[in-house]
């Protein structure tokens, strides 16, 4: 099995402030990888940096074995990697049908009827083919996150990131969110994802990073991870998520 | 009782309906409400019109303003110059709207290697919304045809739209530039990531939600273009002003002004509440997305 993404010794700085400290991640393909760690760890500028919406100070990324550090054209490496946000990011003054074609359309160039046909056949596999017709704002958070993978699934990417997707949502729309991207997993979707759901990082990943300070400290099988870590900071994080009850 | 509390919120709902007429409808005080608005304007029209009309000079304006058969002999051709406003600022809207969204594209441009095309739109809003509108239309509309070029127009209505359209133009940037730059940056970070280059981005995301959210503040500036299609008068085209300047010139009674006056308000009253009518439901609808 081949790598659908290496990255090397990566580098990236706000300013003076340094959050991406020498990163070197490796996700063969059908792989899951969850990227754990506290707020501002570099968790999120990681998987921005992946897909290039952050540009990066130095290092290299590979992308199914391809260098994609300096890409001649930007839009055509990202149309191979679906992000999804924390927040969305829907596009409140389009349809969720609109919001899932218009890349399709507009990137691939796939006639309407074709763009809608793979939308709403997406849109039903996550039970949401009632809502095409309706604006994001009509829908709960839940769905609206929903819509948002699809919007990304829509581009048939080969690898899927996820930002902490479920940290806005109600507690009882979480699961129907988590739902979702088990599925893909099962499906063989190589993903990774940010996460402060410890649990569903042990169920779902092969592996399991612990960033601190713009550095993987520790990574590992979730059970190595979870239960017997070796990095005293590792340890410290994990006895703090057990104490606020969450996990 | 009522608690405190409970007169408090009350009071903020009340002032939530800041409309001309809400706080007359509701209610079991409304009867009530209705009776002291009727009789406060009654008595503040009355003292109005009894103090203008008991003015020393009121005979005379009545005369020179109000004469009722000067107005009707001169309102039809006041009223057919008027036409020629409204093709001015018809015409000047339409390039306004477009030349204004380019402006405010090009501002918004990142990068070092745009900087002189933003520089350039940042010297022209300068200087467009700092020079009188009524200086420009001299300068173009005198200027202009004076070159004595063949190839370009020598028609005073032309360079008086053209005047109006870069003034306007500057001010409408600035508009639909807020109105861009109040677009959250993760929008664009969610076209971007799906691939859109940035101009589709732009096209497709940022600029169609920049539109809707400022077309309040555009309309005034329309209502604003309107009454400045006067200006052009100045430059000698017959429209509604000058056709009631040559009227009084030649009866020396300015019943005219008056017939041009309710042009204008004929047209930019029903805008204004058009306006405000949008603003509102904007705000209702976001206070019901709010909701959800």
């Amino acid at each position: 099995m081949s790598d659908a993404l290496v990255v090397e010794r990566l580098h990236k700085s706000f300013g003076k402030h340094t959050v991406l400290d020498g990163i070197d991640l490796t996700v063969p393909e059908e792989h899951v990888v969850a990227l754990i760690g506290a707020s501002g760890s570099g968790k999120s500028t990681l998987l921005r940096c992946i897909n290039r919406l952050e540009p990066i100070d130095s290092g290299r990324i590979a992308l199914a074995g391809e260098d994609i550090t300096r890409p001649r054209n930007v839009n055509s490496v990202r149309r191979r990697i679906g992000i999804v946000f924390q927040s969305y990011n829907l596009f409140p003054h389009m349809t969720v049908l609109r919001n899932v074609t218009l890349a399709p359309r507009d990137v691939l160039g796939l006639g309407k009827a074709e763009a809608e046909r793979r939308a709403l056949a997406l849109l039903g596999r996550f039970g949401l083919a009632e809502r095409a017709n309706d604006y994001p704002d009509r829908l709960s958070g839940g769905q609206q996150q929903r819509v948002a993978i699809v919007r990304a699934l829509a581009m048939q990417p080969e690898l899927m990131l996820f930002d902490e997707v479920t940290s806005a949502l109600d507690p009882e729309l979480v699961a129907e969110v988590l739902q979702v991207i088990r599925e893909l997993a099962a499906g063989g979707m190589t993903m990774v994802l940010a996460t402060h759901e410890m649990s569903f990082a042990r169920d779902i990943a092969d592996r399991v990073c612990f960033l601190d300070g713009g550095r993987i400290l520790e990574e590992g099988t979730p059970e190595q991870i979870f239960t017997a870590p070796r990095e005293p900071r590792t340890q410290q994080f994990l006895q703090r998520v057990i104490d606020a009850g969450r996990m | 009782m009522a608690s405190e509390g409970d007169r408090r919120a009350g009071l903020e709902v009340a002032g939530r309906r800041s409309r001309l007429l809400e706080g007359l409808r509701s209610g079991g005080e409304g009867r009530r409400s209705v009776a002291i608005a009727l009789l406060s304007t009654i008595v503040f029209f009355t003292v109005v019109v009894v103090a203008v009309t008991h003015a020393p000079g009121w005979p005379e304006v009545k005369h020179t303003f109000f004469d009722g058969h000067e107005f009707r002999s001169t309102f039809p051709d006041i009223a057919r110059a008027f036409l020629l406003n409204v093709k001015i600022f018809c015409i000047a809207e339409v390039f306004i709207l477009a030349f204004a969204l380019l402006i405010a594209v090009v501002r918004s441009l990142p990068g070092p290697v745009f900087f002189p095309l933003r520089a350039m739109a940042i010297v022209y809003t300068d200087v467009f919304r700092g020079v009188p509108t009524i200086l420009v239309i001299a300068l173009l509309g005198y200027g202009a045809p004076a070159l004595g070029l063949s190839y370009i127009p020598t028609s005073v209505v032309f360079w008086g739209i053209v005047a109006l359209v870069l003034i306007y133009s500057a001010y409408v940037s600035e508009v639909y530039r807020a109105g861009i730059e109040s677009i959250h940056p993760s929008q664009e970070a969610a076209a971007r990531s799906l691939g859109l280059s940035r101009g589709q981005t732009l096209r497709r995301v940022i600029v169609p939600q920049a539109v809707r959210r400022v077309i309040p503040p555009l309309l005034n500036d329309f209502i604003g273009l309107q009454k400045d299609s006067a200006l052009v008068g100045t430059l000698g085209a017959i429209e509604a002003f000058q056709q009631s300047q040559i009227d009084a010139n030649a009866s020396f009674l300015f019943a005219s002004y008056i017939g041009a006056a309710l042009l204008f308000i004929a047209l930019t009253i029903p805008l204004a509440r058009f306006t405000d009518w949008l603003v509102e439901r904007d705000r209702r609808r976001r206070q019901q997305g709010a909701l959800v």
